[in-house]
């Protein structure tokens, strides 16, 4: 292979062509993106950044060795299709990319809550200008509606209490993070909110917002109605890979692929965010959100896509939040899990440690505080688990 | 020079976290080599004496980014600025720690009451 054409130009993407020269590759690298920027990372966005602690320089993800990746940078217009057939990579503003071998990294995108278009001061909370129109509108005694409590939103919630804002988390689901977490562990986590005099809403949709031009407040469904100086909507995100409908690679919940990237189309791979990966563990394939699989599985890709012998395998899915004064660490699946227990600290303590099982088999380790612990259970279930 | 604590109650495997400004982390390995570097990983606020030692590296417990305790280089990313690190002896079976002049490596946005 000559050419390998990356396209998304975040964490996966960087990673990506970083694997791809230290695996030996000596040909051309090109990196596609659709932002203007350089990689960036993207988890202070919601905490460091939004606080006002850091400022967008710190967020650059290369270092200075970077430069020995002699990619070529295409950014600024996304990608619109992929032709397998005729091998090229085709961006919004006409340019047409050749290629040997694609790695599909196009990330996702944040939900929008229906109805919310073009009303002023209603936030997602996704990239580097997301986080600057949001910073802006933080000011302190502001009443702000945080729309989903999951982990973006739960961020967010924590970060404007820091500022001084009145906050309001609302959640569709009877519990927070039940889906990542369970819904015992979720309503643990989530007491955080409450906790800080943070007002939590649950198992309460939202009927609409009100306001003309500038929101004004967040109808629920119950009927009441929150009144709202900012709101930020946090409901989730969606695969960018509808540029790919017509390309021959098979998508589901994101782009298809086997334990170790590989597509249904040969010499093109997907990573990060828009990749649906085979899991060997669980029997099914599913997209992995979290970072750290954004950052590690870039290597297992490059190294099938690069042929050689492969034996590596994606570790369990690991993922991080720092919310108020606290630390939250989880690993493996919540959801294989029959039941969970407390193996160190309390919930009151904030230095909770739970291990998730099915029958006896460690699937999951939820930490509150407890890194050391919880390292050495994350290597525990990435040993463990039999493929 | 801090003088950390007795040779006998920091294990082979263990580490332990030290004030000081910035806090640093003294680490015992397997082999029975002492090191000390700053506790602060170079990417992100996380404490390095929670990470997981092995041979004369260190992992950090947030992002994996591992640290030569030797040399205090960057081993595996994210992180991308070495660890700084302290010159150990051991007088009279204590562990003592002679704090480097240089300029720490600590991640955006964290202090440690001095500016860095």
């Amino acid at each position: 292979m000559r050419t390998i054409t990356i396209v998304g130009a975040s964490l996966a993407g960087l990673y990506a062509a970083q694997a791809l020269r230290t695996q030996g590759f000596d040909g051309q690298v090109v990196v596609v993106g659709d932002e203007r920027h350089r990689p960036y990372d993207r988890p202070p966005l919601s905490k460091e950044f939004l606080a006002g602690k850091i400022d967008a320089d710190v967020l650059a993800l290369e270092s200075a060795d970077d430069d020995d990746l002699e990619a070529r940078w295409l950014l600024g217009s996304p990608a619109v299709s992929l032709s397998p057939a005729a091998r090229e990579v085709i961006l919004a503003n006409g340019t047409r990319v050749g290629s040997d071998g694609v790695i599909l990294a196009t990330g996702a995108r944040a939900r929008a809550l229906p109805g919310s278009a073009g009303l002023a001061g209603v936030h997602s909370l996704r990239t580097l200008e997301d986080a600057v129109a949001l910073r802006a509108e933080l000011q302190p005694g502001a009443r702000l509606v945080v729309i989903g409590a999951g982990f973006i939103g739960g961020e967010v919630a924590a970060t404007a209490n820091a500022l001084g804002l009145e906050v309001t988390v609302v959640e569709a689901m009877a519990s927070p993070l039940a889906g990542p977490l369970g819904v015992e562990m979720g309503a643990v986590v989530s007491g955080l909110h409450t906790a800080h005099g943070v007002a939590l809403r649950c198992g309460v949709g939202v009927r609409g917002l009100v306001g003309a031009e500038r929101v004004e407040a967040v109808e629920l469904a119950d009927g009441t109605v929150l009144p709202a100086d900012v709101v930020v909507v946090g409901i989730g995100a969606i695969p960018n890979v509808e540029w790919l409908i017509r390309s021959g690679v098979a998508l589901g919940n994101g782009v298809e692929c086997d334990h170790q990237g590989r597509t249904s189309v040969p010499t093109v791979m997907a990573v990060g965010d828009c990749a649906a990966w085979y899991d060997q563990r669980l029997g099914r394939s599913h997209r992995v959100e979290h970072w750290t699989g954004a950052m590690e599985r870039p290597a297992i890709a490059v190294a099938a896509l690069l042929g050689g012998d492969n034996p590596r395998q994606a570790a369990v899915p690991y993922f991080w939040s720092d919310q108020y004064d606290v630390r939250i660490q989880f690993a493996g699946h919540a959801a294989e899990a029959d039941s969970v227990t407390v193996e160190d600290g309390t919930a009151e303590g904030r230095d909770l440690l739970a291990v998730y099982r099915r029958g006896e088999i460690p699937v999951g380790v939820l930490g509150m505080n407890q890194p050391r612990l919880f390292g050495r259970w994350r290597r525990r279930l990435n040993a463990a688990v039999p493929v | 020079m801090i003088r950390v604590c007795p040779l006998s109650a920091l294990p082979p495997g263990e580490a332990l976290r030290v004030d000081a400004e910035p806090p640093i982390a003294v680490f015992h390995t397997e082999d029975g080599e002492v090191f000390a570097v700053d506790d602060t990983c170079t990417h992100q606020d996380a404490s390095l004496a929670d990470g997981w030692l092995e041979g004369c590296e260190v992992e950090c417990p947030l992002h994996a980014s591992k640290f030569d305790l030797r040399t205090g280089a960057v081993d595996a990313p994210p992180a991308k600025r070495p660890i700084r690190t302290h010159a150990v002896h051991i007088e009279d079976d204590h562990i003592c720690v002679e704090l480097s002049d240089a300029e720490p490596n600590l991640p955006p946005g964290v202090t440690f009451g001095v500016s860095s």
